[in-house]
């Protein structure tokens, strides 16, 4: 159960090796969390991730999930929720795809789309019911200030978060009422290995940063979180920006 | 009967899960809820007074007991009732009063069901000298995870679980209560400050043996030499011969009538209660208090709920609602207590009119909180920064101390604690696992603690 402050015991990551999401994983194992659940493709990446969090003394287990595969989410998600109450779900598993190369190829692209969007609509409705059988707990979904706007350097990714919002924001509002709770959060530019390489952009930040704001929304049950706090200003002015000079600025 | 599905919380405000919510009226629609109550289990609740997660249960069902609120039967001279357990302890005083009795334990609300009280073992500004509320339980009857109903007296396994078990032992329906024999409704009480902590301890530890109700309030924003300043306020039922010849009082004695102010509007931003307001507050509140005044006649209300004045008070604390922490360590801790209260005044959490009190023998419920020593209760509001690392601190020094935090109050402690505050765990545990095997009885705060 989670406590006063919004805190989880039991945590399950969809997409177990994102960095942000085993910051975030470190910093509520060091508060309550004690049950956690790393579903992702299986690779030694995973198991030395499980490793990781178990050092902190949480008791780590792993599970094959494939996001491109939403076929098998119902079970794969079902045998979790079988082993007991799951408080947090942070679907945090996603690709950024290579903007130049997948406009080349549209089937990279369908890759990003089908990953980031049909993936999350798959495996985000699985887990909602299931919390919603257990009448509490919160589904973190990481969209990303991509999708606020589609950018012209990277709409393939932006496009696929943009529908990620909408459909989180949406099941959001479907599950008022349920105990269930939906927090979408939009983190700028951070620096993990899905930017390394990339100039960086400004107000880059780090995914300690983005679970600190996940942290503090939980306990706040916000329904959104930009991350950090100051791009929900960037972004609402940026939204109002005629088409003509926005496909110009060089964001 | 009726059933609706609804987002429960406790008096805190945090915390809410979703379960269903059903009223039972007689003891068949009880016994049908617990036999169908499905996989996610069953917990009764009374008022909601319990600050943190007893009386929820998410995905599963809430018995709300209010419905079950007859008093059967009334012993006027032995000075018993019988009573349903969703009658209010309000609903009591109006009753008994008029007939020269009160109830044996009054929580700082009389909006508590006689099921809450005894599932939580309440205890009152009494506590030093009349033990708990189920010290004053002469039976009652239990629906238990089979659906079948026994009476439980006191000196038995079951009874001994079930007072102070939150609920999990199985539905009381009913209970039989030994009263307080009284003449008048009125309080006769002595008011003092006191300068400081080490000043009100030794206040408090001189004179309580000679009053049966003592409970001070502590300023826990006071700082430097002023740390623990407080008012004491002890007393008796006032006897007859107290009230003034010919007056109102006199002629109608036993009168009951408190007043209620308009309930705190449904919408309040948070953040009204901060550091400076809460200090202004306490401030004032401490000047008002008369240095020493003696025998003043108060009325029950006054004296014991001074907050029931404003219903749904606790909507103060806005959306993010708040948390009380309770805590108890024993007399020779008296370091550990100087110590947590230099480190919340230094810390200046915005908490107003904490209460000090101390408590008399240990009560005979497994999991009952009072033990004989000094408990310390506080409100804050969730959304301090910083707020659940500081009470887990406060946790770990309490534990240290040999003490407990008390389960009706908590929403958030660490449950490897649990265990080390409260060592008869296991027996209550081992009772649950053979009494309700399924695991039917089960809530919020049983889950997050593994009770
Ligand atoms: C302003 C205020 C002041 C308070 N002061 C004090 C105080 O001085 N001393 C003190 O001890 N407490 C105090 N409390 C706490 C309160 O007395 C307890 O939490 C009490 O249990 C609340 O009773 P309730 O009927 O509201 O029960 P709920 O809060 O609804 O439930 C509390 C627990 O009792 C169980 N329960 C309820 N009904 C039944 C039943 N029929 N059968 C079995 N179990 C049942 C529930 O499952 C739950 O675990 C205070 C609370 C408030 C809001
Ligand atoms: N970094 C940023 O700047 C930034 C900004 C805004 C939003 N976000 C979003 O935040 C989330 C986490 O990103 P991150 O920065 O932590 O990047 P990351 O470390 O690269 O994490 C991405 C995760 O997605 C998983 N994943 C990819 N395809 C998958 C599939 N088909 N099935 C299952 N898992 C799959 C990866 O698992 P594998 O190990 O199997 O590849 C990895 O665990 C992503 O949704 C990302 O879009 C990131």
């Amino acid at each position: 159960m989670k406590d006063a402050f919004g805190l989880p015991q039991s945590l399950l990551v969809l997409g177990g090796t994102s960095e942000i999401a085993l910051a975030t994983a470190r910093r509520l194992v060091a508060r309550r969390t004690r049950t956690v659940w790393l579903a992702g493709r299986p690779s030694p990446a995973l198991d030395e991730a499980a490793r990781e969090l178990r050092a902190h003394g949480a008791d780590v287990r792993t599970v094959a999930f494939d996001a491109l595969d939403p076929d098998t989410h119902e079970e794969v998600l079902g045998k979790v929720f079988a082993e007991g109450d799951i408080d947090l779900v942070l679907l945090a598993f996603g690709v950024l795809g290579d903007q130049a190369h997948d406009e080349r190829e549209p089937s990279a692209a369908v890759r990003v789309a089908r990953t980031n969007y049909i993936g999350a609509v798959s495996a985000g409705l699985v887990a909602a019911r299931a919390l919603q059988t257990q009448g509490h707990g919160s589904l973190v979904v990481l969209s990303s200030v991509a999708g606020e706007r589609a950018r012209r350097a990277n709409f393939i990714y932006g496009s696929s978060k943009a529908g990620l919002d909408a459909f989180a924001q949406g099941l959001g509002d479907a599950l008022q009422g349920t105990g269930v709770h939906v927090m979408v959060v939009r983190p700028g530019f951070v620096r993990t290995r899905m930017t390394a390489g990339l100039p960086e952009a400004p107000l880059a930040t780090t995914p300690e940063a983005v679970a600190t704001a996940i942290e503090l929304g939980l306990r706040r049950r916000s329904e959104t979180v930009w991350v950090p706090g100051v791009l929900r200003l960037v972004m609402s002015a940026l939204r109002h920006v005629p088409r003509g000079v926005f496909r110009r600025l060089p964001v | 009967m009726p059933a609706e599905t609804a987002s429960v919380t406790g008096w805190g405000r945090t915390a809410p899960s979703v379960a269903r919510l059903i009223r039972p009226r007689t003891y068949e629609e009880a016994v049908a809820a617990v036999r169908e109550c499905g996989a996610r289990g069953g917990i009764p609740r009374g008022l909601g007074r319990a600050y943190g997660d007893a009386a929820q249960n998410a995905g599963g069902a809430v018995f709300d007991m209010t419905g079950l609120d007859r008093v059967h039967a009334i012993d006027a001279d032995g000075g018993t009732v019988l009573c349903g357990a969703g009658v209010s302890l309000h609903r009591l005083m109006e009753v008994l009063l008029p007939l020269g009795w009160f109830v044996p334990v009054t929580p700082g609300t009389r909006y508590v069901t006689v099921g809450g009280a005894i599932g939580a073992d309440i205890h009152g500004k009494n506590h030093h000298g009349s033990g708990s509320f189920s010290r004053h339980v002469l039976a009652l009857e239990l629906l238990t995870a089979d659906g079948t109903v026994q009476t439980v007296r006191p000196g038995t396994d079951l009874f001994d679980a079930t007072a102070g078990g939150m609920g999990l032992t199985g539905v009381i329906l009913t209970a039989t209560l030994q009263l307080q024999p009284v003449q008048t409704s009125l309080m006769s009480v002595d008011t003092e400050r006191a300068a400081d902590l080490d000043d009100l301890m030794a206040r408090l530890t001189a004179g309580d043996d000679r009053y049966r109700y003592s409970v001070a309030w502590i300023d826990l924003l006071a700082r430097g030499a002023a740390t623990g300043r407080a008012v004491l306020t002890r007393g008796d039922h006032a006897p007859l011969d107290a009230l003034p010849a010919g007056s109102r009082a006199r002629r109608d004695p036993l009168a009951f009538r408190p007043g209620r102010l308009p309930a705190a509007p449904r919408h309040l931003p948070g953040g009204l209660l901060t550091r400076r307001s809460v200090g202004a507050f306490n401030e004032l509140w401490y000047r008002r208090a008369p240095r020493l005044r003696r025998d003043e006649l108060q009325s029950i209300a006054a004296f014991f709920h001074p907050l029931d004045g404003v219903p749904h008070w606790n909507r103060i604390y806005g959306r993010g609602g708040f948390v009380q922490y309770q805590f108890v360590v024993e007399y020779g801790q008296e370091d550990a207590l100087r110590r947590i209260v230099d480190r919340i005044a230094a810390r200046r959490c915005p908490s107003f009119l904490a209460v000090l009190k101390r408590f008399g023998d240990a009560d005979p419920g497994w999991l009952s909180f009072p033990r004989p020593g000094w408990t310390l209760a506080l409100d804050v509001p969730a959304a301090l920064p910083g707020l659940g690392a500081f009470l887990d601190e406060l946790d770990e020094r309490v534990a240290a101390a040999g003490g407990r935090v008390y389960l009706a109050k908590d929403s958030r402690l660490r449950p490897e604690l649990l265990a080390a505050m409260y060592p008869r765990l296991d027996d209550f545990r081992a009772l649950r696992a053979e009494l309700d095997p399924r695991g039917v009885f089960v809530s919020d705060l049983a889950r997050r603690l593994s009770l």
